[in-house]
């Protein structure tokens, strides 16, 4: 997304500088939501106040909103047909595998210290194991990185 | 159909507060409501991952929507996504107009070192509760899915596999159970 988000808008139409993409990019993976639609709404607001980041946000929706939307419409017509659904075994293994490349890359760029190899294998059990809401486990794992490094020895 | 709305749209509204890490991040939210809510199925959400992965925009973006279209058709699809975005919009311009710097704020910064493995175990978990809900069917292991899966997670572990398009692993793999009727 980012090698895009460079082309149209820092040398195409550029709207801003490159700097100012990158620090909205990094704002974006750090706060909740969607990175690319985060970025989307930094920029327009960056570049035109309020309206600017409520249309560059809408941008960003209407593509997934009209394929997306087509896609499911066409395909709940031919659910249940028996060549659909021969694809559909194939299709939900591919799933797997690349679903499990998604969270084996996560790791590797998210634990590097033992205490956040501590923090992943919590999270892990609780959500297998337990009923606790996802929410509830985000802001505990929010808290617990602020009071972890409150600790002494626990800088950054 | 007023109160649906309102209910899909506030869910939506949730998972788009939370889900810290983009796209993957979503999907165990996504697993919460078929637990909580008759909505979609495990086998839906399967489904709707493979489109989600296979067309253009963002993962989480796609599938708000497309868990909107099963929900309650277009507007379903409307909905959902204009859920999921709206704290993003909110969020943003409180951090773009009050919080300078907001990425150095040391809060900001240990908050994040919590989230981020936590999320990584969150989805670890959902993945695996993936691998049940579509290779384990009516209590029987589904070995043509299994061995497709081993399939493309091995070649995925060979650098240029993987820059390959997840389309191209959709559409082989499905080519694949239908031409061997599996």
């Amino acid at each position: 997304m980012l090698p895009m988000l460079k082309y149209e808008l820092v040398e195409k139409k550029k709207w801003i500088d490159e700097e100012t993409l990158l620090e909205c990019y990094a704002i974006g993976q750090c706060t909740p939501g969607i990175i690319a639609v985060n970025t989307a709404t930094f920029v327009g607001f960056r570049r035109k106040g309020f309206w600017g980041g409520i249309f560059a946000t809408l941008g960003m929706v209407t593509p997934s909103l009209v394929i997306i939307t087509v896609i499911a419409m066409i395909l709940q017509n031919f659910m249940d047909y028996p060549v659909v659904q021969h694809g559909l075994v194939g299709i939900r293994g591919a799933v797997c595998a690349l679903m499990l490349n998604t969270v084996i890359n996560l790791g590797r760029k998210s634990l590097n210290k033992p205490v956040t190899w501590a923090l992943c294998a919590g999270m892990f059990l609780l959500a297998v194991f337990t009923p606790v809401p996802t929410i509830i486990m985000v802001v505990a794992a929010a808290l617990l990185g602020i009071i972890y490094n409150k600790l002494p020895g626990g800088m950054l | 159909m007023m109160k649906l709305a309102c209910t899909l749209w506030f869910e939506f509204f949730k998972i788009g507060l939370f889900a810290v890490g983009g796209g993957p991040a979503t999907l165990p939210f996504l697993m919460d409501l078929t637990k909580t809510h008759d909505w979609f199925t495990m086998t839906q959400l399967t489904n709707m991952i493979a489109i989600s992965e296979s067309t253009p925009g963002p993962l989480g973006l796609n599938m708000a929507t497309y868990a909107g279209v099963e929900t309650m058709g277009i507007w379903g699809g409307l909905i959902a996504s204009l859920g999921l975005v709206t704290p993003s919009v909110i969020i943003i311009m409180l951090i773009a107009v009050f919080l300078k710097n907001f990425n150095d704020n040391p809060i900001v910064k240990s908050a994040m070192f919590g989230i981020k493995p936590a999320v990584c175990g969150i989805i670890a978990a959902a993945v695996l509760d993936l691998f049940v809900a579509s290779l384990y069917i009516d209590n029987q292991l589904i070995i043509p899915s299994v061995i497709i899966a081993v399939i493309i997670f091995i070649m995925l572990q060979v650098k240029v596999f993987n820059k390959v398009h997840p389309f191209f692993w959709f559409a082989a793999s499905a080519a694949a159970a239908i031409v061997f009727k599996l």
